[in-house]
């Protein structure tokens, strides 16, 4: 049977990423004729004077083909004589890097592209290094549009000699760097006689030929636990997928974090009775007695793999808000998935150059060094060692949005959370950690009439995640007072409810001076039918304050 | 130290690969989503998809329920071949028709596209709903059509079942972001990665059952514009100038039959479908009719909540 390639293409919007891989789809007769027809009456239609348009076989949004670029991954299958291919085609943009982080987490090998008119340029160091971020070890650099320098060996020497040195930093495992013509097929499918200079073989016999086979099963045995399967009281088996070594029917392995020593008494692989198993295959493993295990717990035969409940990491952010330290997020390791606090921003790394910048924030598409805390202890490795539970997601606790993915450099001393945070507890802070913008929503009118109202705001805005307090003014005290209490909450990081009472426009204007930019006034007795209608108009311009905040 | 044995030095082929990827996914969904279903269509991938999800869970059964979206137009023998699979492995069955569209009298011939949205894709919005289901898995395959080829393996839908093609969540190695809001969903396709080819690869070498229609057979068809289509009961309705003519034909998908063009084959056997897949000269979206509009009409209507 055939082995599998997963890989990706990266390179800049002119480069021809989607040509090359159409060319190769092309040449090496891997269409089927009605997509190859389509191909050639599009390409008619197209910009290219008749001639095939191959990056029509790949950008098939329909927002891509309006701006003519490549926004999302596109995965793309086929087969030749020797192997079978992945291959995912990752949009160049800056702004698209979170998109070819996801191409790149899921790729054995990544083919980069630069033109050989312009040489290595600023996107292809970014590239090499999300690569080996998400733990690419090989590359391809493919040289292309070598048709245009006139297929210059000086050219490509100086690109190739530049290539190795940007790659001296990291531990790419192998480095291929190829002349091609995307648009006229040189170094394709075969070795192109315009390049008699070029020893080494051809992009796709290179693909069917390179080696990517990792080291995983020859090192200790690792499973991260996905479910306990228990059809029966008689029957107790623990299913997962083997991420590193191999296990037999009589080996003893440990349970962590518990730390229990059981034998295993049978292995099924998928339904299968086994006796034994390797890494990367699917199993239910039952034991020889009871143990404390549950999803997320990790069985391995190696004693070496750490526990914390704290860790420093290296992220790329991908979320559109900002991180800030004191960020509240889900952690996801392996298969558990634990709260956890962004601690601390070390500093940014310069995705382009490897320079380490100072910030106290980080926007989307940036690469940082922080420290994150967990609400229990984990597991882990580091990511070099077991990609597996050596990497992570950041799941933001409100959107549920996947913020940021990262890796694991090394486990934190310290178990208590409240040491780790060393940014002064601002009321930025406390706001960030409730995921909203303080805000105080001050209600004019009768105390008497706006309290049933008010409390329905408040069941609305808690109810969408917010967190709020009501200030009831049935005291009568000042102006002053009230406002003071508000912003007291609004440091707390809290969206304040002030029942006013009736006042005139003299006390809004000492109200708003006070609270300041989270001031927002809201006139209830204006158009309100009922209280319910009146709450969901309120609370629109509250969301809408919260957005513009 | 770990013991060499011949099998943990064995590489796992294509296809152990794509198995272990499509379990893993199946497992992860199990294990966290709340109320997850799998959409269970009869066709090929189907019946590969619930063949991994009794290899997944075993030896327990899948812990949760099955659910076909019935438009009442489907192939007599897919229904029978239905309803044998879910008896012969204990699995529950949900069976979920637009009552509303039925008794409109909604049908493929006067219809049209209107057809597909009220008794598919409605259809699947009121199952989903009715149940609550948080999770749905599919067997969408990325080399199916253009738009599907960007679409995430967990992919993730809005309160009116809404794909956002420009805001999909970042998919990182196998770590899944199951979670959601309330009211919101998300659509699990574990054989993303899977070709047509590997899907026939898998059923000969599994030895998985498959409705005998994607096998060669006599059968009763009406050649309409180029489609050979199938008169599968007397409810099928001729054009002027068409007749029923006898054909050794098969089917490379299945569906609604009305509107599942067939092609003329000898390929009664696994081996001969395998071999006829690999040399093939048309993907296998030619044969639906709804998929040769214009470009793009598979994005729009899964942005409006076609599966």
């Amino acid at each position: 049977m055939k082995s599998l390639l997963k890989f990706i293409t990266c390179g800049s919007v002119d480069d021809g990423k989607s040509t090359l891989i159409g060319h190769m789809l092309y040449e090496a007769k891997l269409l089927f004729a009605d997509q190859e027809r389509a191909l050639e009456l599009d390409s008619r239609l197209g910009s290219r004077g008749g001639k095939i348009d191959y990056s029509l076989l790949l950008d098939g949004l329909i927002a891509e083909r309006e701006q003519g670029i490549t926004i999302d991954v596109a995965f793309r299958y086929f087969t030749t004589d020797h192997r079978s291919f992945i291959v995912a085609d990752t949009p160049g943009h800056e702004e698209y890097t979170r998109n070819m982080a996801v191409g790149a987490s899921f790729a054995d090998l990544a083919v980069i592209l630069v033109d050989a008119k312009k040489g290595i340029i600023t996107q292809t160091k970014r590239h090499t290094r999300i690569c080996a971020l998400m733990g690419i070890k090989h590359l391809v650099l493919a040289v292309n549009k070598m048709d245009l320098v006139g297929f210059d060996t000086k050219i490509f020497d100086e690109i190739k000699e530049e290539f190795s040195r940007i790659t001296t930093e990291f531990q790419f495992e192998s480095i291929q760097v190829i002349p091609v013509s995307a648009t006229e097929g040189d170094n394709i499918t075969k070795k192109s006689p315009n390049t008699p200079w070029y020893k080494g073989l051809a992009l796709l016999p290179y693909l069917e030929s390179v080696d990517v086979h990792s080291n995983d099963d020859v090192k200790p045995f690792m499973m991260p636990i996905q479910r306990v399967c228990r059809p029966d009281h008689t029957f107790r088996g623990f299913q997962g997928q083997i991420e590193a070594g191999s296990i037999a029917v009589g080996d003893e392995l440990i349970t962590l974090p518990s730390r229990e020593k059981a034998k295993v008494k049978r292995i099924f692989v998928t339904d299968q009775d086994r006796n034994s198993a390797h890494a990367g295959q699917p199993v239910t493993i039952q034991l020889d007695r009871e143990v404390d295990v549950s999803r997320g717990c990790v069985f391995t035969k190696d004693n070496d793999l750490q526990e914390a409940d704290s860790f420093s990491a290296t992220i790329l952010w991908m979320d559109d808000s900002f991180l800030t330290p004191g960020k509240d997020v889900l952690v996801k390791v392996g298969t558990k998935v634990l709260p956890g606090t962004v601690t601390k921003i070390n500093h940014k790394i310069d995705i382009n150059t490897g320079n380490t910048v100072t910030a106290d924030h980080v926007v989307k598409n940036e690469v940082a060094k922080c420290e994150i805390s967990l609400s229990d202890g984990i597991v882990f490795d580091t990511f070099e060692k077991n990609k597996s539970i050596g990497g992570f997601i950041l799941i933001d606790r409100v959107t549920n949005m996947t913020s940021a993915c990262g890796v694991i450099d090394e486990a934190l001393q310290s178990t208590d959370n409240a040491d780790r945070i060393d940014t002064e507890i601002t009321r930025d802070v406390r706001a960030q950690q409730k995921g909203q913008q303080p805000l105080t929503l001050w209600l004019t009118g009768s105390v008497a009439d706006n309290s049933a109202l008010a409390k329905e705001i408040e069941k609305r805005l808690v109810s969408r995640g917010y967190h709020t307090m009501l200030i009831n003014n049935s005291l009568g005290e000042s102006v002053r007072q009230i406002a003071g209490y508000a912003t007291l909450l609004n440091n707390a990081g809290l969206i304040a409810l002030v029942l006013a009472g009736t006042t005139n426009g003299n006390d809004q204007a000492i109200a708003q001076e006070i609270i300041g930019q989270a001031f927002l006034p809201i006139d209830v007795a204006v158009n309100s039918n009922s209280i319910q209608e009146a709450a969901n108009a309120a609370v629109k311009i509250v969301v809408k304050a919260l957005i513009q905040v | 130290m770990d013991k060499l044995t011949l099998d943990s030095i064995d590489e796992m082929t294509h296809l152990d690969q794509l198995e272990a990827e499509a379990i893993y996914i199946i497992r992860e969904v199990a294990a966290e989503s709340e109320n997850p279903v799998m959409l269970y269509s009869i066709g090929k991938d189907s019946s590969v998809m619930l063949h991994l999800a009794l290899k997944a869970f075993y030896p327990e059964k899948p812990p949760f329920s099955f659910m076909h979206i019935d438009t009442t137009w489907k192939f007599k023998e897919m229904i029978e071949f239905r309803d044998r699979k879910a008896k012969e492995f204990g699995i529950n069955m949900i069976v979920h028709s637009n009552q509303e569209g039925i008794d409109q009298g909604i049908n493929p011939f006067d219809h049209g596209s209107a057809y597909t949205d009220i008794m598919k894709t409605q259809a699947l919005k009121q199952g989903l709903d009715k149940y609550g289901f948080t999770a749905a898995f599919g067997g969408g395959r990325r080399d199916e059509e253009k738009s599907r080829a960007k679409e995430r393996i967990f992919s993730f839908r809005n309160k009116n079942h809404a794909w956002d093609p420009k805001n999909q969540r970042p998919e990182m190695w196998k770590l899944y972001n199951t979670r959601i809001n309330k009211g919101e969903s998300i659509r699990v396709f574990p054989i993303s990665n899977w070709t047509e080819k590997d899907i026939w690869q898998y059923i000969r070498r599994e030895n998985i059952d498959i409705v005998p229609l994607y096998l060669a057979k006599e059968r009763p068809v009406v050649n309409r514009d180029g489609q050979i289509i199938m008169a599968d009961d007397e409810r099928m309705r001729l054009e002027p100038g068409e007749k029923i003519e006898m054909m050794k034909m098969r089917f490379r998908t299945l569906g609604c039959y009305p509107l599942t063009g067939g092609a003329e084959s000898d390929a009664d056997t696994l081996d001969a479908i395998i071999e006829e897949t690999l040399g093939a000269v048309s993907s296998e979206r030619t044969t639906r009719v709804i998929d040769q509009e214009e470009a793009g009409s598979m994005e729009r209507r899964k942005r409006e909540g076609y599966f």
